[in-house]
């Protein structure tokens, strides 16, 4: 079992109002799924992203992964985890400007301590992995929104992490280069990574081997 | 830790480069406040030491006796007002230590009268003086001799000007020496001309006529008192128990019983050099005072600058910290763009501060001493300034939240 998720709820308060985003809910993921998790705006969906990313921290409830009991590290040990652990791909790509792909890349590895050369080649590896070898000095603003999300995957999978999470990846993106992109996804997969997508589009989750559902904080079986 | 750090420095090169006028600016507020700091101290110390200087050109190991204030009527008046000394007094002194503590004895009568020479004229200091002033007061000639023991003797009417006098009486190319100037009304023949001690204003000893002691005394100003008695003292060691000695004994020639009613007062070289120094530094120290406030405008310039830098770079930040940043290297990355900032605003600071000296010491004819003390404080301050008005904006960027940061457009 790579996560299991126990009873969680997210309360959001302001001075008002309390928003119960996510309540009481229960997942198993186990390590080699690809996993969909669909659901309108509003339902949850993001919040229960933030919690799996370890972005953010559940109410109540336990979140395992791998075994250990998540929500009681502190913010140092989920900055190590995130690094080491999980890949994360977002919908806008989140590349930093000023930096070329392959420093882009080689980012996560600069907050392991790896050596500038190490870092380089693993980053080139990486690159090359999803066909942008040729454009490792490009910078972000210099290549197509397609081979930006590409230099996103290869920058998430460039420490080797347990999962890859990827929020609404191809939703900046024409279908072609949707398609590229899922593709991609595909294959990782099938070498064994284990990947949680999470998506409002019917067509994009049926890539997925497992579609989960949620609506109103709650996961429908 | 250490392998981060290469990569962080180069970050913040990088955005720092990034918005070039923005950091120009922020520069430019810490160079404007070192500079100043710079040249504020250094101005003071090269002030300090101009004063010491022509102190101590007056001469070494010299006591000054003066008059002490006039009592008339019950209103003490000022210091050196009364008429207390006379040639006896300096006479005796002379007499009496001259074996065990005194070289020599200068008596000394000052005033301050119009001087003339054809269609020129100028007030000046008028001082009538033995042979004796010109070793103790170390006065060399540049033209001619000094007052002579005949000169004294005979009572003439000679007269030796300063380098300011002449200027200020003759034209160029003139030779003072046998022409005749007229002092309060009197023709005295110039028999020499001092060469230049430098100095100006309050201390300029440059602009002085020295006149025989008694034709200053009879002829020109008609009294029998002096204004002051300079005394060469052996040595540096002996000061202390020469000005108590000298002290008991004209108080004993004054007939006076108690030290707290002396109707004169001995200075050493020592006690006017902290009088005048204390006023230089005075000064300086308020200057310093306002170079430090505009170096702290700029550190608030450089806080300013970092925390609309953390706006901006918010999402940068979030990414960051998703990635595995932990707050310490955020910490670390904005402290470094500011203390990069201070350090270059300091070391420009540094150089164009020494430059700025060096031409306001030349404009002033003040020497150009490098204060190695002020260099080193104003590097150090400008990275302390840096780490403290860093450390907020720093701060801030590290507490934002990964998903926060992540949703900031």
């Amino acid at each position: 079992m790579l996560i299991r998720l126990k009873n969680i709820t997210k309360v959001y308060k302001n001075h008002f109002v309390e928003t119960k985003a996510l309540n009481g809910v229960m997942l198993s993921i186990e390590k080699g799924e690809f996993v969909a998790i669909m659901g309108p705006s509003g339902s949850g969906k993001s919040t229960l992203l933030h919690i799996l990313g370890l972005l953010d921290k559940p109410t109540t409830g336990d979140y395992f992964f791998e075994g250990k009991k998540v929500n009681e590290f502190d913010e140092d040990q989920l900055a190590d985890f995130r690094n080491q652990k999980i890949g994360f791909v977002f919908q806008a790509y989140n590349l930093l400007p000023r930096i070329s792909a392959l420093k882009n890349v080689a980012l996560p590895l600069v907050y392991q301590g790896v050596e500038k050369e190490e870092r380089e080649k693993r980053a080139f590896e990486e690159l090359k992995a999803v066909g942008l070898e040729d454009k490792i000095n490009h910078f972000p603003n210099q290549i197509s929104g397609g081979q930006q999300q590409r230099v996103a995957i290869a920058r998430a999978l460039v420490t080797n992490p347990s999962i890859i999470l990827a929020d609404e990846p191809t939703g900046n993106l024409a279908s072609l280069q949707a398609k590229e992109i899922m593709n991609i996804f595909k294959n990782l997969n099938k070498k064994g990574k284990t990947i949680i997508l999470i998506t409002h589009e019917e067509d994009i989750a049926g890539w997925a081997k497992r579609v989960i559902k949620i609506r109103d904080g709650r996961i429908n079986n | 830790m250490f392998n981060y750090y290469q990569e962080i420095i180069s970050e913040a090169v990088n955005s720092l480069l990034a918005n070039k006028v923005r950091t120009f600016l922020a520069i430019l507020g810490i160079v404007i406040g070192i500079a100043s700091v710079i040249m504020m101290i250094s101005l003071g110390e090269a002030s300090k030491k101009s004063v010491e200087t022509q102190i101590k050109s007056l001469g070494a190991n010299l006591l000054t006796i003066m008059p002490g204030a006039a009592t008339s009527g019950g209103v003490r008046q000022a210091a050196g007002s009364s008429s207390s000394l006379t040639l006896d007094d300096a006479l005796a002194i002379k007499e009496n230590f001259l074996d065990k503590y005194v070289t020599d004895v200068s008596p000394e009568l000052s005033r301050r009268s119009q001087v003339v020479y054809g269609r020129q004229n100028t007030n000046t200091q008028i001082i009538g003086v033995y042979p004796s002033y010109q070793i103790l007061r170390n006065i060399t000639l540049s033209e001619g001799e000094f007052v002579s023991q005949f000169d004294v003797g005979g009572i003439r009417l000679v007269a030796v000007l300063g380098p300011q006098v002449v200027s200020d009486l003759f034209e160029e190319g003139v030779n003072p020496v046998g022409q005749t100037v007229r002092i309060a009304g009197k023709s005295f023949r110039v028999i020499g001309v001092t060469e230049s001690k430098g100095g100006s204003g309050f201390f300029n000893q440059d602009d002085m006529i020295f006149v025989p002691l008694p034709t200053a005394q009879k002829i020109l100003f008609g009294t029998d008192y002096l204004s002051s008695i300079a005394v060469g003292v052996k040595n540096e060691g002996l000061m202390n128990q020469a000005r108590d000695e000298i002290g008991y004994f004209l108080l004993a020639r004054h007939k006076i019983n108690s030290p707290y009613q002396a109707d004169f007062s001995i200075m050493s070289q020592a006690d006017i050099l902290q009088t005048a120094t204390s006023v230089t530094s005075t000064f300086t120290n308020l200057l310093s005072g306002i170079a430090a406030i505009s170096l702290l405008v700029g550190g608030i310039g450089i806080m300013n600058i970092m925390l609309v830098s953390v706006v901006e770079r918010t999402r940068e930040i979030g990414l960051r910290k998703a990635l595995g940043a932990k707050n310490k290297i955020v910490i670390l990355q904005f402290l470094t763009e500011s203390i990069i900032l201070t350090l270059i605003g300091g070391l420009i600071g540094v150089i164009s501060g020494i430059g700025f000296y060096f031409i306001l010491a030349k404009l002033l004819s003040f020497s150009f001493i490098l204060s190695v003390w002020g260099i080193l404080l104003s590097v150090f301050v400008s990275s302390a300034i840096g780490i403290i008005f860093g450390y907020y904006p720093a701060k801030k960027a590290a507490n934002l939240s990964p998903i926060e940061a992540l949703r900031y457009e």
